[in-house]
């Protein structure tokens, strides 16, 4: 496919990267000339020097013969210029990042009357990400499939659960729990968790179950399953903002800590059943005057990684609830792994998976169309689901007779309201929706996932 | 340095020497020359062996930085010519084999400059005379750049090694991937090799009473060395005993593999207007005021074979076709032409043909630059409080291209200058090739066109190593230097230079 994606931040330099890892054309546009050297030294891609929404730039970028244009320059305004002249000139999707919040409850609005393919909001989609592990602060992270009926619960073993030193054979015959495990990080290796792996302490194991049963599951290997109750947020951001709102509806009771004076006042008036404390971030006497001790949830939203990353540390010497970072840059990831950080979320990488989900669905073959993408590890391992229409050819075999790639699981099948753990004689039927965990990265279909 | 990742580009490159050696093999079984043919068979199977055996085991970690694409691209080149000099000895017709390496080297990067005499050339097996003209053209565009679009190596790194192989101070991308840029490269360039091959063969069904006429040998050899820009001619008198018609053929086709390639891509995308940029007409133009300045002057001064106009004009055309292109195929001897006229020549040579073409010198591009610069620093001396940039084509230059284009020049003309220096100590004694020329005092023009010729990729040069003669006089020792001249001229002479900096080899202990 041809895309074209304006604006060459961390995020168009992500979706560039796996875009184009994933067999795509792309030609990226930034009025940084220095930028566009530095990208298309590191990747295949083509680059253009110019205003993003000039016409003869969208032309000199070739938007004539292109599927997609994505606009995600730092300004709302121009991204949404950018979609609306890509329009015109090419009539190709577009997909623009809107963040200001003024424009967010207009999204439909503006999808519709521009003639946008997807409006994302990051700040939203990250806040809606926190709002899901403060339901549930076992997990480390948890996404959704098929609008809930399904979790990807990724989750780390303390070094006192009772599963420690079995097989995955044996927790599942022990607990007789309908849930399915897919991969285990220890240190820098990952497992797909294949029936005789033996958990060990501070694995992280990813899973998948419908929300009853896995809530089930937890409670048999001692895993607290109740929501928190209250939680501290440091810094008033937009995510914060987005995640206060979430938040008053699940009854979360929320205390805010920024220095700035006005933000205080404006998250008063917004919420006025929150806690909005004016206080210096920075200080170790603040939180502790603020009652860290006590508080179930901890989230560091500070526009800078590096205070979230010590408050967030800081956090954890102090109490055993849950703790939320947020890092912006995605560089250095790794290096973060080795910190003892619990639950860490990163906006950019929500953006482009949302992007790449819906660049995956442009792409589907014949039979299956992609519903969901998740990572579960960064360029190594991800969950799709698909549904399955009419005329595929896995429709009615076992799946035992499917011929399936090695490194491919199907973890789950959804059949109207019933979720299905697959086994050996389950087969698929046309209308089912199926989640696959997969080693291979770029699965348009349930077709790539068969051996040829 | 990714030594393991050179390590197996090195090897793949053996095993495409290994295929590009077929074209000599199946030159020798058509014509029977099996002693020939049992040299290039023996130095395709090592080639083959050799670089399985070395890029035998994929590395796990296939990351190129700048530094490693230049290194890769050098190191390639060298290797190339080192093997392919092989066959020469091995089959006798070159028995020494620093000679045998200056005849590849010159042949791969598209130099002609050759140590063989004309009167041995034409006596050499078919097999032996196609190696040298298909080096033209496997050189012409870039070996590596060919490995690129067959074989999908790591895919992003790849612009690296294109642009340190590619001519012109910036490389740009016809299309999103490499690959297919390179593919496409190489598509227009083996379409319009394959035209210009049928146009020659169709001289054989004109009678033109010439002393030659092409057949399939010769229009094959012909179209190779004119498409790479390369030179080597199969006659004695390179094309100077074939039909008009055959040199007209040339010259169109001489000056079109000068344009740069993205300019035919853009043509067939129908943009014209972005395909005559602004170096392609400044190349039109100096060819144009090249042609009739020489022209005019050799036909007042009454040239033997330039006696008419049209004469005239033929010869003059050729001859700047093939310099500018830096090609240096010859149809009269311009060695014998008054100063002005040599003059000219010898300052096309250095001005050379468009970057991204498959031509040396220079570039024209470099000289717009170059000159744009110049005259931006006069109107500073007059304005010095005045902001302005180098356009071209209406795009501001960026200084890093300004400074890279400056930087460029300088080391240009510092090799240029130490490899004539060098060039002094040789002892051969200087015989005049003009009829009643001067006993001495002609070496330092030999000397420094034979370097104007190497560095430049062009072939010959004027006095004792003019388009009739042969490089064959020199010592060892300078035919090394020309060597180093030829690699670096052709590969823009950075990455030839980044070889002797300590840095670029540098490793934990």
């Amino acid at each position: 496919m041809k895309i074209i994606i304006v604006g060459c931040g961390q995020v168009g330099t992500t979706l560039a990267a796996q875009l184009n890892a994933e067999g795509n054309d792309i030609t990226v546009i930034d009025t940084s000339g220095e930028k566009i050297k530095a990208i298309t030294n590191k990747i295949d891609v083509m680059g253009v020097v110019g205003n993003g929404a000039s016409h003869l730039t969208q032309q000199e970028a070739g938007v004539k013969g292109a599927d997609l244009l994505i606009a995600v320059t730092d300004s709302d305004e121009l991204n949404l210029l950018c979609c609306v002249i890509a329009k015109k000139a090419g009539n190709c999707h577009t997909i623009a990042r809107v963040r200001d919040h003024a424009y967010n409850n207009e999204a439909s609005y503006l999808k519709d009357e521009l003639g946008l393919a997807m409006v994302i909001n990051p700040e939203l989609a990250t806040a809606e990400e926190i709002a899901r592990v403060l339901r549930f602060p076992s997990a480390l992270s948890i996404e959704t499939f098929s609008k809930g009926r399904v979790e990807l619960i990724k989750f780390k073993l303390p070094e006192d659960s009772p599963i420690i030193g079995k097989s995955v054979k044996e927790v599942i015959g022990l607990y007789k729990y309908d849930v399915l495990f897919c991969t285990a990080e220890r240190g820098d290796d990952v497992y797909i968790t294949k029936g005789d792996f033996v958990f060990e302490a501070k694995d992280v194991i990813s899973m998948i179950a419908p929300p009853r049963r896995a809530a089930a599951f937890f409670k048999k290997i001692n895993f607290s399953t109740s929501s928190v109750k209250d939680a501290i947020i440091v810094g008033g951001g937009e995510i914060t903002h987005y995640l206060c709102s979430i938040c008053e509806g699940d009854g979360i009771s929320l205390k805010v800590i920024d220095d700035n004076p006005e933000v205080c006042n404006r998250f008063a008036e917004d919420f006025p059943k929150a806690t909005v404390i004016l206080g210096d971030t920075g200080e170790q006497e603040t939180l502790l005057e603020e009652g860290i001790h006590d508080t179930d949830a901890f989230v560091a939203l500070t526009g800078s990684d590096e205070e979230n990353i010590i408050l967030s540390l800081f956090a954890r010497t102090q109490f055993d609830g849950k703790v939320v970072t947020k890092i912006n840059r995605l560089d250095f990831d790794e290096v973060l792994q080795h910190l003892e950080l619990d639950t860490v979320v990163y906006p950019k990488n929500i953006t482009s998976n949302i992007i790449l989900r819906y660049v995956r669905s442009m792409k589907t073959k014949a039979g299956s169309n992609m519903e969901t993408l998740y990572t579960i590890i960064p360029g190594r391992v991800e969950a799709c689901e698909f549904r399955i229409s009419e005329g595929s050819p896995v429709i009615g075999k076992p799946l035992s007779q499917l011929r399936l790639k090695s490194d491919v699981l199907i973890a789950a099948i959804m059949r109207g309201r019933s979720v299905i753990t697959p086994r050996g004689n389950d087969t698929i039927q046309a209308g089912d929706s199926v989640i696959l965990v997969s080693g291979a990265m770029g699965l348009t279909g349930i077709t790539d996932a068969i051996e040829k | 340095m990714n030594y393991k990742m050179i390590r197996y580009t090195l090897g793949l490159i053996l095993r495409f020497e290994a295929i590009f050696l077929c074209v000599p093999i199946v030159t020798g079984l058509i014509y029977r020359e099996w002693q020939g043919l049992s040299a290039f068979v023996a130095v395709a199977g090592l080639c083959l062996s050799l670089g399985f055996f070395i890029s035998y085991k994929k590395p796990e970690n296939m990351k190129l930085y700048a530094r490693d694409g230049f290194v890769i691209v050098s190191l390639s080149w060298i290797l190339l010519s080192l093997m392919g000099a092989l066959p020469f000895v091995l089959c006798g017709a070159i028995p020494n084999y620093i000679d045998a390496l200056f005849e590849t080297v010159s042949g791969f990067t598209t130099t002609g400059s050759s140590i063989i005499p004309s009167d041995v050339l034409e006596a050499l097996d078919h097999c032996v005379l196609i190696w040298r003209s298909f080096t033209h053209w496997v050189g012409g565009m870039g070996v590596l750049v060919f490995v690129m679009a067959i074989l999908p190596l790591s895919g992003a790194q790849n612009m690296h090694i294109m642009r340190a192989e590619s001519p012109g101070p910036e490389v740009s991308k016809l299309v999103p991937r490499v690959r297919r840029t390179a593919i496409i490269l190489y598509i227009i360039y083996f379409v319009m090799t394959l035209i210009l091959f049928f146009l020659l063969l169709f001289d054989g069904s004109i009678d033109s009473g010439a002393k030659h006429t092409m057949g399939v040998f010769d229009a094959a050899c012909t179209a190779f060395g004119t498409a790479g820009t390369g030179g080597f001619g199969i006659k004695g008198d390179s094309i100077a005993s074939y039909s008009p018609y055959v040199q007209i053929i040339c010259t169109v086709f001489m000056l079109l593999f000068s344009i740069n390639f993205n300019s035919y891509y853009l043509i067939l995308r129908s943009k014209l207007r972005d395909a005559f940029n602004s170096e392609v007409r400044v190349f039109l133009v100096i060819v144009a005021v090249a042609i009739t300045a020489i022209s005019v002057n050799i036909y007042l001064t009454e040239i033997e074979g330039a006696a008419t106009v049209g004469e005239a004009l033929r010869h003059a055309a050729f001859s700047v076709a093939s310099l500018i292109s830096t090609s240096g195929f010859a149809t009269l001897d311009f060695n014998l032409w008054p100063d002005f006229s040599k003059l000219i020549l010898v300052m096309i040579m250095f001005i050379g043909a468009c970057a991204g073409s498959t031509g040396g010198g220079i570039k024209v591009s470099r000289i717009i630059i170059l000159v744009k610069g110049m005259i931006r620093e006069l109107g500073d001396l007059i304005n010095p409080r005045r902001v302005k940039k180098i356009t071209i084509d209406k795009k501001p230059v960026g200084s890093e291209v300004v400074r890279s284009v400056n930087a460029y020049l300088v080391t240009f003309v510092l090799i240029f200058a130490g490899s004539v220096l060098l060039l002094s100590f040789d002892p051969y004694v200087y015989t005049s090739p003009m009829p009643g020329g001067e006993v001495d005092g002609g070496k330092l023009l030999t000397n420094f066109t034979a370097v104007t010729a190497c560095i430049n990729n062009i072939g010959p040069g004027l006095d004792m190593v003019g388009p009739a003669a042969n490089f064959a006089f020199f010592s060892p020792f300078s035919k090394i230097v020309l060597i180093f001249d030829m690699l670096a001229g052709r590969l823009e002479l950075f990455p030839m230079l980044l070889l002797f900096a300590p840095t670029t080899w540098k490793r934990k202990q």
